[in-house]
This record gives C-alpha cells, sequence and structure tokens, in this order.
C-alpha cells in the first residue's frame, strides 16, 4: 500500500479513515515503525508546515492530531516502546486567582498535537499542587497561564514554589496577555511564548528537542 | 416576555445616542436621549490582592477615579459612567467589591454635587461558577457568593449590575477549537440561552430589591475569545464573525428576563439587542485599544449610547495615568458624535463610522447597522433560541457570502473554504435542539451538568 494514502488521511484529519489505513497496511507487511515514520510523523509535519503557512487554523491541527492518535492506537501495541515515546511531560495550569482557560487550553492540546504528554491541571491552581504534580509525573516542564495583571504574583509565587521544592530540575515557561519577556526574566523562569506556537517551540527547547 | 418583532426595524434609525427606551440612571444621567457618553473602565496594575495589600488597592481605585473626574470635568464632559468589573477576589469576597463600590460612588455623588456632573456606577460581577468543572450554575457556594455580590455592590451604591455570564462556555472552548458548527450551536443555542434566563430572573430580582438597574450581559467570554483568537490567526475569520452573530440571541434572553440596559461594552452583539428591544447598549472600539486590537474600530460606535475603553491599567504614561489618558479620548470620541447629534448630522457620521471598516473585515461588517437588523429579524422570526441562533449564523453567513459576491469584501481562499464549511455545518443541524443534544453526547455530554440547565 502507498503510505502517501496514509499520510494524506493525517492531514486531511480523517481518524475513521486513518485508522482502516493503518490496519491494512499492516495486512499487507508494512511495519508498524515504516508506518509511524514515513507516514504519520511525516503527515504531521506538513500539517505544522500548513498552519505556519496560514493554510490551517487550530481545528485543522487539532483534526489531524486526533486522526494520528486513533493511528497510534493500532499501532502502539506492536511498536517498541522507545519508538513512540513523547517528546516530554509538561505540567500546564492558570495560575492561582485567575479562572481564564482556554488559552492554556489552547497551547495544552497544541503540545499534545506535536508529541508532548500533557498534564492539565485546570485553572486557579495552587503553586504547591504545580509542585506536587511534578514531584509526582517527573515532568521536565511547567507551563504557566496568567489573563490578570493581578494574577502575576501567582506566577512568581509558583516559580519560587518549583525552584524551593528540591531536587527536580523543571522547566518553566509562561505566558498570557500581560506576561513579557523581562517579566519571565525576573521571576526567574526559563522561558516566556507570546502565543500557541511559540509555546510549542518553547517546550522543544527545553526539553532539548 | 419574548420578542417577536424589531423596536427599530429600519437600520437608517439604528444611530448612536438615540434608543427609542432611553434609561434614566445614577446623579442625572440620562441615556439614549440624543447624546452619547463615555464608559471609563480601569483596572489595577500587577498587584496580589491580599489583606496586606488591601488598603493600597482601595488607594489605587480612589486615585484612580480622581483622576478620571478631573479629566472629565477639565473638558465638560456632559455625562460620565464609570465601570467597576471586579476581579475574581473582589467577588468571592463580597465585602472587597462593596467597599471599593462605595468608594466610587462616593466620588461620583461629590462631583455631581460639586459641579452638576452627571454619571452613574457599573458594577460588573464576576461569573465564579465556572471555577467548577463541569460548572454547578443553579446552586452551591459560587451562586450564593455571586448572589451575596450582587446585592451588597447594588447596596453600596452600584447603580447598573451587570455580568459577562458563562453557562454554556464549558462546551463552547472545546467546540470553537474544534471549529465545530453543532458543538457551537449546542453551547450558543440551548445551553447559554437557558442559563442567561435563570440567572438574570435573579439579578433583576437583586436590582428591584436595592433600586439598582439590571444592564445587561456579554457574551465577551464566547464571541470575543473568537475574535481574539482569529486576531491571532488561529482561527479563521469568518467563524468569529459568525460566532458572533450566533452569540445575540444568548445575550437577548438577558432582556426577555428582567434586564434594561445599558447593555455591556464588550457585547459587540450590542447593535443587534438595540434594534430588537430599543434598549441602550454601550460599545467599545478604537479606544479600546489599551485592552485589546480588534478588526472593527470605527463601525463599533455606529450604534453606541455609551463608549467605552474596555479596561485600562493604572499605569503612568507621559500625559498622566492611563486611566486619564484613554477617558479624555473617550471624550473626545464622544464629542464628535454629540456634535453630529446637535447639527443633525449623526446619520452622516454614523455612514463614516460604517463604510470605514465594514468592508475590511467580515467581522466588521456583521455589527453594521443593516447586518444588524437583517440579523435581529432573523432572531425575531425564529420560535426557539435553539432556531434563533441558527437563523442568527445563516444570515451572517448569508451576508458574508453576498458581500464576497459582489466583490465588496475580499476573503482569502483559506476563509472562503472556511465559510462553505460553516454553511454545511448550518445547513446539516437537526430541526430540533433534542436531537443535537442526542447526536452531540459523545463528544460533549461530559462536559456540562444538565441539572444545571434544567434538563
Amino acid at each position: 500500500m502507498d503510505l502517501t494514502t496514509i499520510k494524506q488521511a493525517v492531514i486531511e484529519g480523517d481518524d475513521k479513515q486513518l485508522a482502516n489505513l493503518t490496519r491494512r497496511a499492516l495486512d499487507e507487511g508494512t511495519s508498524a515503525e515504516t508506518i509511524l515514520n514515513d507516514a504519520l510523523i511525516v503527515g504531521m509535519g506538513e500539517v505544522g508546515e500548513l498552519f505556519e503557512q496560514g493554510e490551517y487554523f487550530v481545528p485543522e491541527l487539532l483534526l489531524s492530531a486526533r486522526a494520528m492518535q486513533s493511528a497510534m492506537e493500532v499501532l502502539r501495541p506492536l511498536l517498541s516502546a522507545s519508538s513512540y515515546e513523547p517528546l516530554g511531560k509538561v505540567v500546564m495550569g492558570t495560575v492561582q486567582g485567575d479562572l481564564h482557560d482556554i488559552g492554556k487550553k489552547l497551547v495544552a492540546m497544541m503540545l499534545e498535537g506535536s508529541g508532548f504528554e500533557v498534564i492539565d491541571l485546570g485553572t486557579d491552581v495552587a503553586p504547591e499542587r504545580f509542585v506536587e504534580t511534578v514531584e509526582e509525573s517527573g515532568a521536565q516542564v511547567v507551563g504557566l497561564s496568567a489573563l490578570l495583571t493581578t494574577t502575576l504574583p501567582a506566577m512568581e509565587a509558583t516559580v519560587s514554589a518549583l525552584r524551593e521544592a528540591g531536587p527536580v530540575k523543571v522547566k518553566v515557561m509562561i505566558g498570557g496577555a500581560p506576561v513579557t519577556s523581562a517579566f519571565a526574566s525576573s521571576i526567574g523562569a526559563d522561558g516566556y511564548a507570546p502565543d500557541a506556537s511559540s509555546a510549542v517551540a518553547l517546550a522543544r527547547r527545553l526539553v532539548g528537542k | 416576555m419574548r420578542y417577536h418583532s424589531l423596536t427599530i426595524p429600519d437600520p437608517q434609525d439604528l444611530v448612536f445616542g438615540r434608543a427609542p427606551l432611553p434609561l434614566a440612571c445614577g446623579f442625572g444621567l440620562e441615556l439614549g436621549a440624543g447624546a452619547v457618553f463615555p464608559e471609563v473602565n480601569f483596572t489595577l496594575p500587577p498587584i496580589a490582592i491580599t489583606d496586606a495589600t488591601w488598603p493600597d488597592i482601595l488607594a489605587q481605585y480612589r486615585e484612580m477615579t480622581e483622576g478620571v473626574l478631573l479629566r472629565a470635568q477639565a473638558l465638560q464632559v456632559p455625562g460620565i459612567v464609570l465601570e467597576f468589573e471586579h476581579l475574581p477576589p473582589m467577588t468571592s469576597r463580597p465585602q472587597w467589591g462593596a467597599e471599593i463600590t462605595a468608594i466610587l460612588c462616593q466620588l461620583l455623588e461629590q462631583a455631581h454635587e460639586a459641579t452638576g456632573l452627571p454619571s452613574a456606577l457599573r458594577a460588573t460581577i464576576v461569573d465564579l461558577r465556572h471555577e467548577r468543572r463541569p460548572p454547578q450554575l443553579r446552586d452551591g457556594p459560587l451562586w450564593e457568593t455571586m448572589r451575596r455580590s450582587f446585592a451588597d455592590c447594588a447596596r453600596a451604591g452600584g447603580h447598573i449590575l451587570s455580568i459577562e455570564s458563562v453557562g454554556g462556555k464549558e462546551v463552547f472552548d472545546e467546540a470553537l477549537l474544534r471549529g465545530d458548527v453543532r458543538g457551537l450551536v449546542l453551547a450558543l443555542g440551548v445551553l447559554a440561552p437557558r442559563d442567561m434566563a435563570w440567572l438574570w430572573q435573579r439579578i433583576a430580582e437583586i436590582a428591584e430589591a436595592s433600586g439598582a438597574i439590571a444592564g445587561g450581559d456579554s457574551a465577551c467570554g464566547f464571541a470575543n475569545t473568537a475574535m481574539q483568537l482569529a486576531g491571532q490567526r488561529l482561527l479563521p475569520e469568518v467563524l468569529a464573525a459568525v460566532v458572533r452573530a450566533m452569540s445575540a440571541p444568548r445575550s437577548l434572553v438577558a432582556f426577555e428576563n428582567g434586564a434594561v440596559g445599558p447593555s455591556k461594552d464588550c457585547a459587540y452583539e450590542g447593535p443587534v439587542i438595540k434594534a430588537i428591544t430599543g434598549r441602550t447598549i454601550s460599545m467599545e472600539g478604537k479606544s479600546a485599544t489599551c485592552a485589546h486590537f480588534s478588526p472593527l474600530g470605527n463601525v463599533a460606535a455606529a450604534a453606541c449610547d455609551l463608549w467605552s475603553n474596555e479596561s485600562v491599567q493604572n499605569v503612568r504614561l507621559l500625559s498622566g495615568s492611563a486611566p486619564q489618558a484613554f477617558a479624555e479620548s473617550l471624550i473626545y470620541d464622544c464629542r464628535l458624535m454629540n456634535e453630529a447629534l446637535r447639527r443633525g448630522q449623526e446619520r452622516w457620521l454614523r455612514d463614516l463610522l460604517v463604510d470605514s471598516d465594514q468592508y475590511q473585515s467580515p467581522q466588521a461588517l456583521v455589527i453594521s447597522p443593516q447586518a444588524s437588523v437583517a440579523i435581529a429579524k432573523a432572531i425575531v422570526a425564529a420560535p426557539t433560541d435553539y432556531q434563533r441562533c441558527i437563523a442568527a449564523a445563516q444570515t451572517a453567513a448569508g451576508l458574508i457570502r453576498e458581500a464576497v459576491e459582489q466583490g465588496k469584501l475580499r476573503l482569502s481562499p483559506v476563509e472562503t473554504r472556511w465559510l462553505g464549511r460553516i454553511e454545511s455545518g448550518l445547513a446539516g443541524l437537526p430541526s430540533d435542539e433534542g436531537k443535537l443534544l442526542e447526536e452531540t453526547a459523545a463528544e460533549y455530554a461530559n462536559l456540562f451538568d444538565r441539572a444545571s440547565y434544567g434538563m
């Protein structure tokens, strides 16, 4: 079977078709690794390019990510663990006192679509909850969001709590309307992302991938 | 009550400063009776809101109000509205919100007594109910706290009560990011109107008991979220434009359950509300760049009765404080509109405001007086909230399609593709909401609590 068909189904975000095509390719003797590397990952790469070029918006990106997940469910039992390791684990949340959700949710969805494992703690998250979750999950990155000027101090308190927590050298990235690069530096965060796409690039950089 | 016809059926009559149902409020202010007034909203710079910082916070609100009133008096403004939009802790601790309300009200009253400046204070309470997921909308401690906050702010001198309520947003956010028309209609046409009816009956009761005015709501958390994401090229503009129209029936429900205006500044669906109800509206546009950007800075003013800056931080600029600077911008915007009203040239100025924006963006197009009246007519002709939402969306999509075909509005190929996708999505919707609930259950049922919507 021509792997271009599978790649195309990823680009079109056709989850039902993609799972069937993946099964068919396996039945015809194509290895799971080949389907993953030469069709699914290549397809998601093209989706990312279409997004960067303004041809795709977030909904298309999410559809393709969902389609890729449906194919991965078929492939996962056949792949060695190292073949499908996530790029990294990210704990996301909107800081204490702030109820704004969608910006953080968008970053979480785009991180997942790019191959990260994401633990989304929701909104109004206390510093100690971030610390506990990082300790329990072994996450390499924490993403903090805030929309209100009055919750920027909570962002600083969360970074301090994470730094004081001990041995885990977790990287912290921050974003939200009132946040700036200078503010990120001033509170000891490892990076600032002005939008969701930049957040994905920043997370990749923070985990060295 | 339910609206079945328009109070302003002719788009020519949908104009700034005049509303068929003017509203007297506050300290000698009358809205919609031939003048536009500034509505100034300000907020704190980065500062934690705690017991320790509370005295500083009170001092900042006093300083911001005094500064704005100084500019208002220096520029001889004929009237002014201040909006005190709570930050979450100010609703969570109702005594905090009431304390600031009392200070602002006292300063407005003093200015009125000293100089005769007509004024009113709008108190906007935070919808805390979405702290829980799924939100528990009709009972529980979060709603009880909000109810107390409304009542305390009204007692403390808040003349106009408002909220940016978020019933249905738990489904909306998901549907918006997916670009899923069915999910959007579920949120805005099925869930949100149910919550609005329940919530505004209660706000109206509180207002009546305390002598305050039940103002209006805003689909800010819905349509403005779409507008901001479209502004970042994360969503198509045509989707944001159609979502704007879809949000109007939801905001109308407030007026069918006790709200009397002025509607909230960030409710860009305001012109539709004004066309249907004849009530006064607040709008924001080019002078709200302190808070956010938009593609509709001029056209937004076309039918306003209050003209707002949305929100500005208390920071120092070269001229003075940022609240003072943006108050001055609003005052000059209003002066121009009021001079046009005085000369009987308001339609001429209104048309300039509309024509300078409406074909630059589909989002600007759908809030023009012409489009607003068309959308309003479609809404009142539909028998249910669900069908109102679909009718509003179809009308908006049709207006965009027509403007493109006439060569007036240019869309990129990708935006055109999305317009087609939205039209197909709307055409494929079931005829009743029960069927939609069934069809979308797998994707969305786990996101909302049916009892919170009276189901």
